[in-house]
């Protein structure tokens, strides 16, 4: 594939390991891209625990982050030490809300969560551009006439410091960190978790032992919203302009980090501390294509995409290998892996 | 409300769904096999950018809706591989596949986003067309939507009175039966995907060559979602798709004319309706566990392989 663009993969890959984590910026900046994407897939590990498959992170952040940027231009006088952590929590609650909607749909009317979610993207993604085109957007853009659907900057209390002097490594990191090893307390040691994953190993079985199903399932996915929910506020407070900005679409606010939360997860095996240097390598390859973008004019959006599909392969090998574990046969199923791999390269020309 | 503009709306309301009727048929098509294809966005993209490609540098409809129909049914090959011959998870699978296509399609199209295209002249047949109302609602359509009709009475003919249909059925249904009548569930899975991502393709291209004939990053906004909710929408019944199809496209050109009946809502607002109409028939229709459970394939979205069992 990249070789067909006329770029030399092995140098393409050594750029894009060395931006992402051959210096202290590079590194820096690949921690700040992981926090979204881990926030968000440790929500998807609890949600796939309980047999739900949620699609909606892109609108449980962007709603998190519309309710964080209200709070924040609501109470723009708190000391930082309240206002953080009231916008990251107001952040929770919007994504929370978001996800208990899907999750009540499914857990009551029998929903598949799959196509709620996702239509409540794009009805998340509209809210927000009505919100930053009108009762949020910054009086200044309608005093110049200029119009750009922003806030405006928001209170400088609510900024997440900075951990390294002169880098962007923020406060989003530790709080990213946090709800991971939190989401593994919550899964593993205590009874919240022990429902959820009941509920999503056998619904019968739980029923049969007092365990509500639909409300599990409802707090399942309301969990994964809160968790995509404090991502889209740690984007807002954590961003260098300090704004929330809308191109009309959901991608230039969360950089999809809500699908891609999915595949980190996935890569994870559903485990919210395996998420965690999942997350940082899915990261990498972000900062990595930006740069490998600037060295071999390579389009970014196609190399996460090629990389999307890897993984995929990598996940469909395990299944593979499991194959031919139950037939009980010796075979070496990574020649056929790699194969198929160089024909789908193939394919996109 | 003038005749006239309920008429215009009605006709707009067609067009707005055909794009639907084609993505949901063959994705209906796939989905009676048992195999859940979630790409149905990425290949309505990628079928889009691809057909827009070929009308631009040929000029020809056909060889637009050839290269978009094998775009799709192209990337719809790699999921049939991963999930029937690779025995991925089908969910999995059909998220990346999505994700692929926008990012593919928003590279392939890179070079494209300033051109317009003449787009599809509208063909009115001779004499029928001439009928006051029925005419124009029924007969001056572009050739895209009355193949639209087509495909779908060869996909209701071919699932309810042919043989090959019965099978398709038969293997959605039950599989291991099928297998053990002497039927290649496989192979047979492997058709019924790759036609419905050859429909998807087409939907694409009906969206970037005929209905708005340019190309815009993401054109398809969300339409391979509503088309996956359509099927579930008409429970697996054909011309419960094409209802459904054309509700939808009705609830697409309403929110363009409501404010022109000066109702003051703002246009983002009104941009969502079509979405949360989705929600609402999704409520409605799934409420009823038993509706879901009777009509969708009995085998739907579980992997087999004859192998393994």
């Amino acid at each position: 594939m990249l070789l067909s663009l006329g770029a030399n993969p092995l140098s393409g890959y050594a750029t894009m390991f060395t931006a992402a984590f051959g210096s202290l910026e590079g590194f820096s900046e690949t921690t700040v891209k992981s926090i979204p994407l881990l926030l968000v897939g440790v929500g998807i590990c609890i949600a796939f625990r309980a047999n739900v498959i949620n699609i909606g992170g892109e609108g449980q952040m962007v709603m998190g982050a519309l309710l964080a940027t209200a709070v924040a231009l609501a109470f723009p006088a708190f000391p930082s030490f309240m206002l953080i952590p009231m916008v990251l929590m107001a952040g929770a609650v919007g994504g929370a809300f978001w996800g208990a909607i899907a999750g009540a749909l499914k857990a009551y009317f029998n929903v598949s969560e799959i196509l709620s979610t996702i239509m409540l993207n794009i009805v998340a993604v509209q809210f927000m551009n009505f919100l930053l085109r009108g009762p949020m957007i910054d009086p200044a853009e309608i005093e110049r006439g200029t119009g750009i659907p922003q806030t405006m900057r928001l209170s400088e209390n609510a900024d997440l410091p900075i951990l390294l002097e002169g880098m962007r490594m923020h406060l989003g990191v530790l709080v990213a960190l946090l709800v991971a090893v939190g989401a593994y307390f919550l899964l593993w040691r205590t009874a919240i978790g022990f429902r959820i994953r009941s509920v999503g190993y056998n619904p019968d079985a739980s029923r049969y032992a007092g365990i509500s199903v639909p409300k599990n399932v409802t707090s399942a996915l309301a969990f994964s919203g809160a968790m995509a929910g404090i991502a889209g506020a740690i984007l807002v407070f954590g961003s260098e302009s300090h704004r929330m900005v809308t191109d009309g679409g959901s991608t230039g606010f969360t950089g999809s980090a809500g699908f891609n939360g999915i595949v980190v997860a996935l890569l994870a095996g559903l485990h919210p501390l395996w998420s965690v240097p999942s997350a940082l390598l899915f990261g990498g390859m972000l900062v990595g294509a930006n740069a490998l973008q600037r060295a071999a004019q390579v389009p970014s959006a196609l190399i996460i995409a090629l990389n999307g599909l890897i993984v995929v392969f990598v996940v469909s090998s395990e299944y593979f290998k499991q194959r031919y574990a139950q037939a009980g046969r010796v075979e070496e199923p990574d020649d056929n892996d790699n194969g198929v791999i160089v024909t789908e390269g193939g394919n996109n020309e | 409300m003038d005749f006239d503009i309920f008429l215009q709306i009605l006709i707009a309301a067609v067009a707005a769904g055909t794009p639907f009727v084609y993505a949901a048929l063959g994705e209906l098509i796939t989905e009676k096999s048992g195999v859940l294809n979630l790409g149905v966005e990425g290949m309505m993209l990628v079928g889009a950018i691809s057909g827009f490609i070929a009308m631009a540098k040929t000029g020809s409809l056909l060889v637009a809706v050839f290269v978009g129909m094998s775009a799709g049914a192209l990337l719809s090959g790699i999921f049939a591989v991963l999930t029937l011959t690779l025995m991925a998870n089908q969910v999995a699978s059909g998220l990346a596949l999505t994700i692929f296509g926008v990012g593919l399609s928003a590279f392939l199209g890179l070079e494209y986003t300033s051109i317009a295209l003449p787009g599809v002249p509208e063909i009115n047949l001779p004499l029928l067309a001439k009928i006051p109302v029925i005419g124009k609602l029924f007969f001056s359509f572009d050739i895209l939507i009355y193949c639209s009709g087509l495909l779908f009475m060869a996909v209701s003919w071919f699932l309810y009175k042919s043989k090959a249909g019965l099978v398709l059925r038969g293997i959605g249904e039950a599989p291991k039966s099928a297998h053990a009548l002497g039927y290649n569930v496989i192979k047979i899975r492997y058709m019924a995907v790759l036609f419905g991502g050859a429909m998807a393709g087409l939907g694409g291209v009906y969206l970037s060559v005929a209905y708005t004939p340019m190309w815009v990053e993401g054109m398809v906004a969300g339409r391979g979602w509503v088309s996956l909710a359509l099927v579930v929408f008409a429970t697996w019944r054909p011309a419960r798709v094409m209802f459904g199809a054309y509700f939808f496209g009705a609830i697409t050109i309403a929110q363009f004319h409501i404010q022109g009946f000066g109702f003051d809502i703002p246009a983002q607002l009104l941009s969502m309706m079509p979405y949360i109409a989705t929600i609402i028939v999704l409520v409605l229709i799934s409420r009823n566990q038993n509706t879901i459970r009777l009509n969708s394939p009995a085998s739907l979205g579980i992997t087999y392989h004859p192998d393994n069992q």
